[in-house]
């Protein structure tokens, strides 16, 4: 009964930490570089998610100054300033290993990282 | 891609989306939003048209001259805003000191700089994603 | 095979930072260790020093204007890098003259 309520008051660190490890896996186990770039994306929402649950105050409400009643707790500001700041980073490499992978499809015709790697040995054997 | 309801459903959406993210922008210090969300949602207006009639009508839209523009011109008013308040104060992006007008608390016109930086960041945004998507699908011809 | 090894490593990798989440002072409350001195001086005197009703947008154009400023760095450096990555160069019309 107990381990349930632990459960259930951390969801959101165990959503977090569930999503990073998908993310992980997608990384690690698949060859197909875009499905190596969603993974590494699935991984940063995963991070956004446990800074947002970090702010978290039960009760609390948005940080606006004059749209809430009187007396009530705002959540933490801060996490939310820096997600975004993470939100930039995330877009900013995603698009660049993108443009990557379009260089590589055009020189060696194929985005699977295993026959990438026989294109790349036969070709330092040649030379 | 050539359906006539694709293409006339987008000319109406387009106008309320772009006056939706301008709303976000420019409300960004008094509600919900700012640059970056209301950035985002103008330039996702810009890449549906792109998609929707094509590059070359979407190139009279959102040229390369404009994106090299708003491109640096984002970051060069977020720069002289910056200049301003460290000659007035002394100190870089300094915000009330620096003698930007104060405004009455919870209206549009408040919050000294901000909602200027927050034009600055939308205009970023908003270029830096459409620019993104065209060097992205132009590659795709070569 | 190796997908199943894989996938029991996974879940027991899982299962340990779920231990480690309960060890955490995760309580949604005032008092968690993130809500500290400098969230309450934000959270008191933001809207007072900066003006603006927003305290996400106050503490982001203002107490950390210069942090924003290198996130729209970070963006021109992305266009700048993926342009000079995917631009056709001199090198490229040779190899596809060549062809």
């Amino acid at each position: 009964m107990n381990i349930i309520e632990r459960i259930l008051e951390n969801i959101n660190y165990i959503g977090a930490v569930a999503l990073f490890l998908i993310g992980l896996r997608i990384v690690v186990l698949h060859s197909n570089l875009i499905k190596r770039i969603m993974g590494i994306n699935i991984m940063g929402t995963g991070v956004f998610l446990f800074f947002v649950a970090i702010g978290n105050v039960s009760g609390g409400v948005v940080p606006i100054v004059g749209a809430n009643p009187e007396g009530s707790t705002f959540v933490n500001p801060l996490p939310s300033v820096f997600i975004l700041t993470g939100i930039v980073v995330v877009v900013s490499i995603t698009v660049y290993s993108l443009s990557l992978v379009i260089r590589i499809y055009q020189n060696y015709n194929t985005i699977d990282q295993k026959e990438l790697a026989e294109l790349i040995s036969e070709d330092n054997n040649e030379h | 891609m050539n359906d006539i309801i694709i293409k006339n459903i987008t000319r109406i959406i387009i106008p309320f989306a772009q006056m939706y993210g301008i709303f976000i922008i420019l409300n960004g210090h008094i509600s919900p939003g700012g640059g970056f969300a209301g950035g985002a949602i103008i330039g996702t207006t810009l890449i549906l048209y792109t998609l929707v009639f094509g590059r070359e009508k979407g190139k009279k839209k959102f040229s390369h001259k404009m994106s090299e523009i708003s491109e640096s011109g984002g970051i060069m008013l977020f720069v002289i805003i910056g200049m301003i308040g460290m000659i007035t104060a002394g100190a870089f992006l300094s915000n009330l000191s620096g003698g930007f007008p104060q405004g009455q608390l919870g209206e549009i016109l408040s919050g000294g700089f901000i909602p200027i930086l927050m034009i600055g960041i939308g205009i970023k945004v908003t270029s830096t994603m459409i620019s993104l998507f065209n060097l992205l699908i132009d590659e795709e011809k070569l | 095979m190796k997908n199943v090894i894989a996938n029991i490593l996974f879940i027991v990798l899982f299962i340990i930072l779920v231990i480690a989440i309960f060890e955490m002072p995760t309580s949604p409350s005032t008092n968690a260790p993130a809500y500290n001195d400098v969230v309450d001086y934000y959270v008191e005197e933001g809207a007072d020093e900066t003006n603006a009703s927003n305290l996400i947008a106050g503490i982001l154009a203002d107490y950390r204007g210069f942090d924003t400023l290198g996130e729209n760095i970070v963006l021109f450096t992305s266009v700048v890098a993926v342009g000079s990555v995917l631009r056709s160069t001199k090198y490229d019309k040779e190899v596809k003259d060549n062809e």
